[in-house]
C-alpha cells in the first residue's frame, strides 16, 4: 500500500510515528514548565518499577480486546467507533449471568455463561450498525457512535432502576458472589508458593492473549477471515469470488463487538466485581489507537497494548511525581498517536523512500 | 498525415496539435499525432476503445499535459497548465461523466465559479437572462429553475453544453457524448451540434458510432492504437473506408479446421434485458446458446453491452427480463443465482477487469489462485498455506507464470503474468461454462499465443465458451460462431467461417446488420 | 391558565438555553460537511473551546479576551484535522478520533498546569463572563398579557451567545444559500471534481469550511464554560459534539431543520429532569435515563432509512485527488 518494503512498513514507519507522538508530547510537557526527560523516566519507572508490571498487564488487557475489536472489523474496512457501548454491553451480559445464575449454578458454569454473555451480548450491540450498514447503507461510523451513547443511557436508567443495588443510592450493583469472580494473578501466583505484588490484573489477561491468536487464526488460516480481507482490500474482487458479502459485514461486526465485550471480562469479572457505571473509561477509543499503531495485526496489537498500559500505568505515577503534569498525559499521546499513525500515516512515506533509496544509491 | 482535406483550400485550424505524445507507464497512449480541426466545423474523431481518442481530448482541455509535442488554439501557442487555461482560450468540454451538482438546480450549475459577485443575487438576473439567449439560439431550452437531479439524461447533456458556452467556448469538445442518449435524443443532439456550428464555433465529437459521425460530421480524424490513421471529409468518404481505418486492415482470412457436426446445449439465454435503475436499457432482449465444445465469440465495440452480458451470465447482476437455463437450473427474476452457486453449477469467468475484479491485488498469488475457489484454500472451514501453495504450484508452471513466487502479491506481477494467474485459476478444472472477459487485454503478444492456446485445448476438453473481445482479430482466430451487440441488442450472430473484420466492423458500428446464423 | 403558560415559557427558555451549544456545533458541522470534510471532532473542538475561554477569562477577567482564546483554540483544533484531512488526504474518521482524544487530555493538562486544581478552572466572577442581557422594556412589558411573558421570559434575559447562536443560523444560511462562497462550498461537498473544472480550488474550499466550523464549536465552547457556566469542568462538553452531530443528520445537513433538530434536543433534555419521580401510565415510573437517549434514537431510525431517508453531501469523506 505505501510502495515501501515491508520491513518499513511494519517495522520502521510505526516507530517513527511513535517518535513523532512522544516528540509532540515533550514539547507540551516543556511548555508546561517541566523537563520532558524526567517525565518519562518517571513514567517508564511507573509502568515497569517493582510491583507495576501488573497494572501495566491489567491495562494492556483492556486495550488488546479493544484494539483486537477495532482491527478486526478493519479487514473488512469497516470502522467500529462502538467498542465503548458494546464493552458496556458486555458488562451487561456479565452482570446479568451473574446476578440471576449465582444461586442456582455452581460457580465456574456461573463464570462461563459469564464470559459467552459478555461475548454475546457484546455482539449483538455491534450487530444492529453492521446489519444497517450492510443491508440499509448507513454509515457504520455515526451508527456506533450513537449506539455508544444508546449503551450508556441504557446503562444510566438500569443502574439508577431495575438493577440497581438494593437499599443504596448509588448506581451500581451489588457484588457478584465470591464463586464466579475471575481469579487474581497475584492469587494464583501465591497460591503457587510465590511471591507476587498484589495488582488488578486476573486471568483475563490470559484470555487476551489466547484472543490474541484466535484472531490471527481467524483471519490468516480460515476462509472467513479470507473473505473478510478480501472485502477490505477489493469488494468488486469479493463478489466475483462469490463471496456473500453483506453477510460477512454483518459476522465481522459481530465478532468485533464480541472482542471489545470481553474486555468487561477484565473490568467486571475480573477487578470491580460489579456493574458499575462508565467502567469501558475511552478504553474502546485507545483500541482505535491500539490497532492503527500495531499496524491491524494481532502480534503489533499486542505490543502496542502493552505500550498504551505502560502509558496509562506510568501516566498514574505522574499524579504522584509532578504537580503539573497527570496522568491524562496518556490521552494527550493517544491522541497524537492516533494522528500521526492513522490520519497523517503516510505523511512521510515519501520521505522515508528517499531516504532508503538515497542509500541504495549509496550502496551501488 | 498531412491535412486530407478535400477542399484544397486551407481553412484556419481552431486546434493544431503538432507532434503530441502522452504515456501512462508502459501505454503509449498518443503517439506523435499531428492534428488540425478546422473552424466552423462539426468535426469527429473516431477510433475503437484505447485508440487514444479521450486522451486527446484530455490535451486539448488542459487536463492532461502532453509530454511531447505543441498545440495552438485559433492559431495562437497554447500551453494549458488546467482546464482553467483552456476555458480562458475558449474550449469547452462535456465529459463522458457529467461534472453538474445533482443537487443543484441547472441556473446553479451554470453560474458555479462565474457568479459574477459575491453575492449571489447581485449576478444572477444577469446570468438567468444570458442564460435564456444561449438556450434559445441554439436550440437548448430547459427549465434553469429544475433540480439536475429530476432531469433525464439528455437534458443534463444539454445543461453540460450551455455550461460551456456560457464559459465562452467557441470550441466544444463532446466526448462519446451519444453513450447515454436515446436515438431521439441523439437527433436533437445534432441539431445542437449544427447550431453552434452555424454560429461560427467550433464542435468536436469523439465517438466510436460510424453511423454518427457520417450523420453529423463535416470532417472527421480516425485513431488507431495511439496514431492518427487519417483524416477525411465525410461527403467524399464511405463508412466502409472509416471502418477499414478503424480496425486497420491487417486481418486476413484464418484458415480454420472443418468442424464436427451438432453440439449439445449447455446454456441457454432468452430474451435478457438489463437496465441501471431508471436509465436506458444497457441490455435488451438478447438470447444465446453456449454449446459443449464450442466457442460462441460476443463482438462489438466496448460499452455496447458485452460487460453486462458477462455479469448476468455469472450471477455478478440479477435478471431483471429473459431467463439463463444452466445445468438444470431456471434463473429469472424470481429465481435470482448468486455467482457462488454458478461456480458451484460449473461455470468459471475471467473477468474482463482483472484488477478490480479477477485478482485481489495485495493478496499473494497463491491465495489469489483460489479466489472464488474456497474449496481449494484448505480443508474445512480452514485455508492451509500448503494446501495454496500445492494448488498454486503446478499451474505456474503450467502457465509459466513469472516470477515463480506463489507468495509474491499480485501486485508485484506484470500485467500479462497477472491475466495468467486469473486463467490459471478459472481454466484449471474444466468448467462446464467459461466466461472469456477480453482474455488478451493488455497482455504481449508472446503471452497471447499461450493463452490462446489454452483457449483452443479448453474448448477440445469439451467447455462451452463465451469469448468477448474488442480485439477482432482475436475473435477471428478463436470462435466457431460470432455474435455481435450494437447498442445493447443483437446485430446479428454469423458463423466464424467466412467472416471478416470489414463486414463484422460494420455490424459493430450499427452500419449494416448480419444475417441470421 | 397563566401559570401553565409560565410553565411552557420557563421550559422553553431552559430548551433555548441548552440547544445553544448544540446549534453551534450543529452549524459548525453543517458548514464543515457541506464542504465535504466529515467533522466527528465537534466535541474535542468545543471541548478545547471552553477550557480556552475559561482558562484566559480567568487571567486575564475579560470574558472578551476569553471568548477570543475559544476561537483560537478550536480553530488550532480544525487545522489540524484540515491539515490531515485536506493536505494529507488522511482518514477523516480517523482525524476526528484524534481531534477528540487530543482535546480531552490537553485541556485536563494544561488545567493543571496553569491552575493545580484538578483538571477545573477557579469559578469565575460575574465580571469575568458573559451575563444575561435584559432587552428594553422587558420589566415594563411584563404585565402584557401572554405577549408580556413571552417577551420578558423566554425573549429577554439570556446572554450575548445565546442571541450569537440563533444569528449564527442565519449567517451559515445567508453564507450557505446566497453568497458565491457558499454555493462553490456546497458543490465542493457534492461533486468537488465540477469546482475543479470550473476552476475553482477544492482544497481552499474546504480549508475555509473547516475554518468556519472552527470558530463556531469555539463559540459553543465560550458559551459552555464562561456564559452558561462559570468555570471549566473537565469533560464538560459531555457528549454535546455529538448530539450536535446526531441533529445535523436529523436535520438533514439544512440550516433550518437542523436548528429545530437542536431545539427537540434541547427540548427533550429540559424535560428529562422534569420527568425524574413521575409515574407515567402503563410505563410506571418515568425512565429519565432513556428519555435523554431519544436523540440518538431517532438519529439512528433515520439513518435506517425506514422513515425517510438521510442523505448526506455526495463526497462526504471522499478526499479530492486532482487529476494530472
Amino acid at each position: 500500500m505505501t510502495g515501501l518494503p515491508r520491513w518499513l512498513d511494519i517495522g520502521v514507519l510505526p516507530l517513527v510515528n511513535l517518535a513523532l507522538a512522544l516528540l509532540a508530547a515533550a514539547v507540551v510537557v516543556a511548555l508546561v514548565g517541566e523537563d520532558p526527560l524526567e517525565v518519562f523516566a518517571v513514567l517508564l519507572q511507573g509502568a515497569f518499577g517493582p510491583g507495576a508490571l501488573g497494572y501495566t498487564l491489567y491495562y494492556a488487557t483492556n486495550f488488546v480486546f479493544t484494539g483486537l475489536a477495532a482491527a478486526l472489523a478493519f479487514q473488512a474496512r469497516l470502522f467500529n467507533i462502538g467498542a465503548e457501548g458494546q464493552a458496556t454491553l458486555g458488562g451487561l451480559g456479565i452482570a446479568l449471568a451473574c446476578l440471576s445464575l449465582e444461586t442456582v449454578l455452581p460457580g465456574w458454569l456461573v463464570a462461563l455463561v459469564a464470559i459467552a454473555g459478555a461475548a454475546l451480548f457484546g455482539a449483538a450491540w455491534a450487530v444492529v450498525p453492521g446489519w444497517l450498514q450492510a443491508y440499509r447503507g448507513s454509515h457504520i461510523v455515526i451508527t456506533t457512535i450513537m449506539f455508544n451513547f444508546l449503551a450508556s443511557g441504557l446503562m444510566v436508567w438500569l443502574l439508577s432502576g431495575p438493577m440497581m443495588r438494593p437499599g443504596q443510592g448509588s448506581p451500581q450493583t451489588r457484588l457478584f458472589d465470591e464463586a464466579v469472580r475471575l481469579p487474581a494473578v497475584h492469587d494464583i501466583v501465591r497460591a503457587l508458593g510465590f511471591e507476587a505484588a498484589r495488582s488488578p490484573l486476573n486471568l483475563s489477561f490470559l484470555f487476551a492473549l489466547i484472543a490474541c491468536v484466535a484472531v490471527w487464526v481467524l483471519v490468516w488460516r480460515t476462509k472467513f477471515g479470507y473473505a473478510l480481507r478480501a472485502i477490505g482490500h477489493s469488494e468488486e474482487a469479493a463478489r466475483y469470488a462469490g463471496i456473500p458479502v453483506r453477510r460477512a459485514v454483518v459476522a465481522a461486526m459481530a465478532l468485533s463487538g464480541a472482542l471489545a465485550g470481553c474486555m468487561a471480562l477484565n473490568e467486571v469479572l475480573g477487578v470491580q466485581h460489579k456493574l458499575v457505571l462508565n467502567f469501558s473509561a475511552g478504553y474502546g477509543f485507545t483500541g482505535i489507537a491500539v490497532a492503527l499503531m500495531g499496524r491491524n495485526h494481532p502480534l503489533g496489537i499486542l505490543a502496542a497494548g502493552l505500550l498504551f498500559g505502560a502509558l496509562f500505568q506510568g501516566g498514574a505515577e505522574l499524579n504522584f511525581e509532578f504537580e503539573t503534569i497527570t496522568h491524562e498525559l496518556a490521552l494527550v499521546i493517544q491522541g497524537l498517536v492516533i494522528l500521526f499513525s492513522g490520519a497523517l500515516a503516510y505523511m512521510f512515506t515519501p520521505w522515508l523512500a528517499r531516504l532508503l533509496l538515497a542509500r541504495n544509491a549509496a550502496h551501488a | 498525415m498531412s491535412g486530407g482535406n478535400g477542399s484544397g483550400e486551407a481553412r484556419r485550424a481552431a486546434v493544431r496539435l503538432r507532434g503530441v505524445t502522452k504515456r501512462f507507464g508502459a501505454v503509449l497512449a498518443n503517439d506523435d499525432v499531428d492534428l488540425d480541426i478546422p473552424a466552423g466545423t462539426v468535426h469527429g474523431i473516431i477510433g475503437e476503445n484505447g485508440a487514444g481518442k479521450s486522451t486527446l481530448a484530455s490535451i486539448i482541455y488542459g487536463l492532461y499535459a502532453a509530454d511531447r509535442g505543441s498545440m495552438e488554439i485559433d492559431g495562437r501557442p497554447a500551453s494549458l497548465r488546467s482546464p482553467a487555461d483552456a476555458i480562458r482560450l475558449g474550449v469547452g468540454m462535456v465529459h463522458q461523466h457529467f461534472m453538474l451538482v445533482p443537487t443543484f438546480t441547472v441556473l446553479e450549475n451554470v453560474m458555479l465559479g462565474m457568479e459574477g459577485g459575491f453575492r449571489l443575487r447581485g449576478g444572477e438576473a444577469d446570468i438567468r437572462a444570458r442564460l435564456e439567449d444561449l438556450s434559445r439560439t441554439h436550440g437548448l431550452e430547459v427549465d434553469p429553475d429544475a433540480l439536475i437531479d429530476d432531469l433525464p439524461v439528455g437534458l443534463r447533456q444539454r445543461v453540460e453544453i450551455l455550461k460551456a458556452l456560457f464559459r465562452g467556448a467557441r470550441i466544444l469538445i463532446l466526448d462519446e457524448p451519444t453513450g447515454v442518449l436515446t436515438p431521439d435524443e441523439t437527433d436533437r443532439l445534432f441539431v445542437v451540434l449544427r447550431a453552434i456550428r452555424d454560429a461560427g464555433g467550433t464542435a468536436v465529437l469523439i465517438t466510436h458510432k460510424l453511423r454518427e459521425v457520417m450523420a453529423v460530421c463535416d470532417t472527421v480524424s480516425v485513431m488507431r492504437h495511439g496514431r492518427l490513421a487519417g483524416h477525411r471529409n465525410t461527403d467524399e468518404t464511405t463508412t466502409g473506408e472509416l471502418a477499414e481505418l478503424m480496425v486497420g486492415r491487417k486481418v486476413g482470412q484464418t484458415v480454420r479446421p472443418p468442424e464436427s457436426g451438432a453440439r449439445t446445449p449447455v446454456l441457454r439465454a432468452a430474451g435478457l434485458t438489463w437496465r441501471q435503475a431508471g436509465s436506458a436499457p444497457r441490455l435488451q432482449d438478447v438470447s444465446l446458446e453456449l454449446r459443449a465444445g464450442e466457442i460462441l465469440a460476443v463482438a462489438g465495440v466496448s460499452g455496447n453491452g458485452q460487460s453486462e452480458l458477462l455479469d448476468l451470465l455469472s450471477g455478478l447482476a440479477d435478471v431483471q427480463e429473459g431467463y439463463v437455463e444452466f445445468a438444470g437450473r431456471r434463473i429469472d427474476a424470481a429465481h435470482p443465482a448468486t455467482p457462488a452457486e454458478l461456480r458451484a453449477l460449473g461455470l468459471a469467468h475471467v473477468p474482463e477487469d482483472r484488477q478490480r475484479r479477477g485478482l485481489v491485488l495485495p493478496f499473494e498469488a497463491r491465495e489469489n489462485a483460489v479466489l472464488g475457489r474456497p474449496e481449494r484454500a484448505g480443508p474445512g472451514p480452514w485455508t492451509s498455506g500448503a494446501a495454496m501453495q500445492a494448488h498454486a504450484e503446478p499451474l505456474i508452471e503450467r502457465f509459466d507464470i513469472r516470477p515463480p513466487e506463489p507468495r509474491r502479491p499480485a501486485a508485484g506481477f506484470s500485467g500479462g503474468n497477472q491475466q495468467k494467474i486469473v486463467l490459471a485459476r478459472e481454466f484449471e478444472s474444466v468448467p462446464a461454462v467459461l466466461l472469456l472477459g477480453q482474455p488478451t487485454r493488455g497482455v504481449d503478444i508472446g503471452t497471447i499465443e499461450t493463452i490462446h492456446a489454452e483457449v483452443m485445448a479448453l474448448k477440445e476438453r469439451g467447455s462451452a465458451i463465451l469469448l468477448v473481445s474488442t480485439e477482432l482479430d482475436e475473435i477471428l482466430a478463436l470462435a466457431d460462431r460470432i455474435m455481435v451487440l450494437n447498442a445493447g441488442r443483437v446485430a446479428g450472430t454469423v458463423p466464424a467461417e467466412g467472416a471478416t473484420a470489414r463486414r463484422l466492423g460494420l455490424m459493430m458500428t450499427g452500419a449494416s446488420e448480419g444475417m441470421g446464423a | 391558565m397563566p401559570e401553565l403558560w409560565i410553565d411552557v415559557l420557563t421550559v422553553l427558555d431552559g430548551t433555548a438555553r441548552l440547544a445553544a451549544p448544540l446549534i453551534f456545533c450543529a452549524m459548525a458541522g453543517l458548514v464543515s460537511e457541506r464542504s465535504g470534510i466529515v467533522d466527528i471532532g465537534l466535541e474535542g473542538k468545543l471541548l478545547a473551546g471552553a477550557f480556552a475561554a475559561a482558562a484566559v477569562a480567568t487571567l486575564t477577567g475579560s470574558p472578551w479576551a476569553g471568548l477570543a482564546a475559544a476561537l483560537a483554540a478550536s480553530v488550532m483544533l480544525a487545522l489540524v484535522h484540515g491539515f490531515a484531512c485536506i493536505t494529507h488526504r488522511g482518514e477523516q474518521i480517523v482525524s476526528g478520533v484524534a481531534v477528540n482524544i487530543l482535546a480531552l487530555g490537553m485541556t485536563v493538562v494544561v488545567a493543571n498546569a496553569l491552575f493545580r486544581h484538578g483538571g477545573h478552572t477557579p469559578a469565575l466572577g460575574a465580571g469575568e463572563r458573559f451575563s444575561p442581557i435584559a432587552l428594553p422594556f422587558a420589566e415594563s412589558l411584563r404585565e402584557v398579557p401572554l405577549l408580556g411573558p413571552l417577551y420578558a421570559e423566554l425573549v429577554s434575559g439570556h446572554n450575548l451567545l445565546v442571541y450569537a447562536a440563533f444569528l449564527s443560523v442565519l449567517l451559515v444560511w445567508w453564507l450557505g444559500w446566497r453568497t458565491r462562497f457558499g454555493l462553490r462550498l456546497r458543490a465542493a461537498g457534492e461533486l468537488p471534481e465540477a469546482v475543479d473544472s470550473a476552476g475553482v480550488s477544492v482544497s481552499a474550499l474546504r480549508y475555509r469550511g473547516i475554518l468556519i466550523a472552527g470558530l463556531l464549536c469555539g463559540l459553543a465552547g465560550a458559551y459552555l464554560s464562561i456564559a452558561h457556566g462559570a468555570g471549566f469542568v473537565r469533560e464538560m462538553s459531555a457528549g454535546k459534539g455529538f448530539l450536535a452531530l446526531a441533529a445535523l443528520i436529523f436535520g438533514r445537513w439544512r440550516p433550518l431543520p437542523v436548528l429545530f433538530a437542536c431545539l427537540l434536543f434541547g427540548l427533550l433534555d429540559t424535560v428529562a429532569p422534569r420527568l425524574q419521580g413521575m409515574e407515567l401510565p402503563l410505563i410506571g415510573p418515568a425512565p429519565v435515563a432513556l428519555v435523554s437517549v431519544l436523540p440518538y434514537a431517532m438519529t439512528v431510525v433515520l439513518l435506517a432509512g425506514f422513515f425517510g431517508r438521510a442523505v448526506p453531501p455526495g463526497a462526504l469523506g471522499r478526499p479530492f485527488v486532482k487529476e494530472h
